[in-house]
């Protein structure tokens, strides 16, 4: 690693500050700011710890909302079970110790196209909210490893509301144990959501012709007719694009067969 | 360099580092806790897994800066008091969890945050929270063995002797 200087502010305010220093990086759990930073993939002179920061830690429930501060761990929200498939979703991130470490917002402002947040920020339509505005997921998502996030900004909370059944199913790239294909799938009043991690170029993606076949029709059958297009899926050693393509479907019919 | 300041294995300890260096450097490099391994430096293969206030986390993927002020435990501090191995330890020994022995610090480790939050894991539970734990010489099934022995459990029924 190229050396850094590390900020451990206490507060948003002064991590808020403290960003504002030339090539400063938030740090969140570090699981995959570190070993980017080993690669010499990164070099900012300063890395700022939001680990201190009371603020965005923990999670509170308000009727069928539930919060979780920004520097939350995965083994926190999987502990937590308000949002059952949620925590679900956070018991299969890495393993034990890295669950420990790793963070919501970490994860979210990273936006790996195999990780598991983003399928469910976006699948419930949660809202990012930042040290300067609130997000929908709708408009956060921008591609590949890339975000709404400008310069500076730090991810201080994650609002999900809470649906009414709800489920993640994760075909795991079986050395990586990332996501090859993920889907999570949140039923609400208002209608069925589906995203899809792992699987397009583009990065997390919403399957708008399941969540109108399943909006009208809450069942693994209702995926029946459907296909999803192997354009711009990603195709590596692991699995062709069609293959991904596949695999879309498979797993949102599981997600909608085992929601609750 | 920071000056950073931790309770490693009951002792308070400290020393300067600079950002960059890694919790498992300083508890190698400037503290002599060389129990802590450094297997692939990825984060992957568990072999540095230190308790941190209490929890396991992976010592090559954590900042020793982050680590100021916390209570750290590794390896060095399983034994018991009066120097014999501690019940975890010994269930390795007695049911040979380890071949090579270079992840056995992690497994270890691994085990005892296990033990702390489930008491009497089953086999499956313990294969789930190792996921993060490589024996490459493939000892796994001894390693299951000796932590559902350390557990108080009946290990006649797994499969490997």
């Amino acid at each position: 690693m190229y050396n850094f200087d590390v900020e451990k502010p206490g507060t948003v305010a002064d991590a808020v500050a403290a960003m504002r220093t030339e090539d400063a990086q938030a740090l969140g759990g570090g699981q995959t700011l570190i070993p980017t930073l080993k690669q010499r993939l990164a070099s900012p002179s300063t890395l700022v710890s939001l680990k201190g920061v009371a603020e965005m830690q923990g999670i509170t429930r308000d009727g069928d909302s539930l919060r979780i501060g920004g520097a939350t761990t995965h083994a926190t929200v999987a502990a937590d079970g308000n949002y059952a498939a949620l925590s679900a979703l956070a018991s299969h991130i890495g393993d034990p110790a890295v669950r420990n470490r790793g963070t919501i917002g970490g994860s979210l402002a990273n936006n790996d196209p195999a990780a598991c947040y983003p399928a469910a920020a976006l699948a419930s339509g949660a809202t990012i909210v930042t040290t300067s505005r609130e997000i929908a997921a709708d408009d956060y998502f921008q591609g590949m490893f890339d975000t709404a996030l400008e310069e500076g900004e730090i991810i201080t909370a994650v609002n999900f509301p809470i649906p009414q059944a709800a489920n993640y199913q994760k075909f795991v790239q079986p050395a990586s144990r990332f996501a090859l294909v993920g889907v999570f799938v949140a039923k609400y009043a208002d209608g069925v959501r589906v995203a899809v991690t792992g699987a397009s170029n583009e990065g997390v993606f919403r399957w708008t012709e399941a969540e109108a076949a399943l909006s009208a029709n809450f069942a693994a059958s209702a995926l029946e007719g459907l296909s999803v297009s192997a354009d711009n899926m990603i195709a590596d050693l692991h699995g062709s694009a069609t293959y991904r393509a596949h695999l879309v479907k498979v797993m949102t019919g599981r997600a909608v067969a085992a929601a609750s | 360099m920071t000056k950073v300041t931790m309770t490693v294995n009951g002792k308070t300890v400290s020393g300067d580092v600079e950002g960059r260096t890694l919790l498992a450097s300083f508890l190698r490099d400037d503290q002599g806790l060389t129990g802590t391994h450094i297997g692939c430096d990825t984060s992957q293969c568990g072999a540095c897994v230190v308790h941190v206030d209490g929890v396991a986390v992976k010592s090559c993927t954590m900042l020793a800066a982050e680590a100021d002020g916390a209570t750290v435990d590794t390896i060095e501090g399983q034994a018991n008091a009066d120097g014999s191995l501690n019940v975890i330890q010994q269930a390795f020994q007695d049911h040979h969890g380890l071949q090579c022995g270079f992840c056995t610090p992690g497994m270890v480790m691994s085990a005892a945050a296990l033990l702390k939050e489930n008491p009497k894991p089953s086999e499956q539970e313990i294969r789930e929270y190792l996921e993060g734990n490589i024996c490459r010489c493939t000892g796994y099934h001894n390693i299951v063995k000796a932590i559902m022995a350390a557990s108080g459990q009946d290990v006649t029924a797994i499969a490997a002797e």
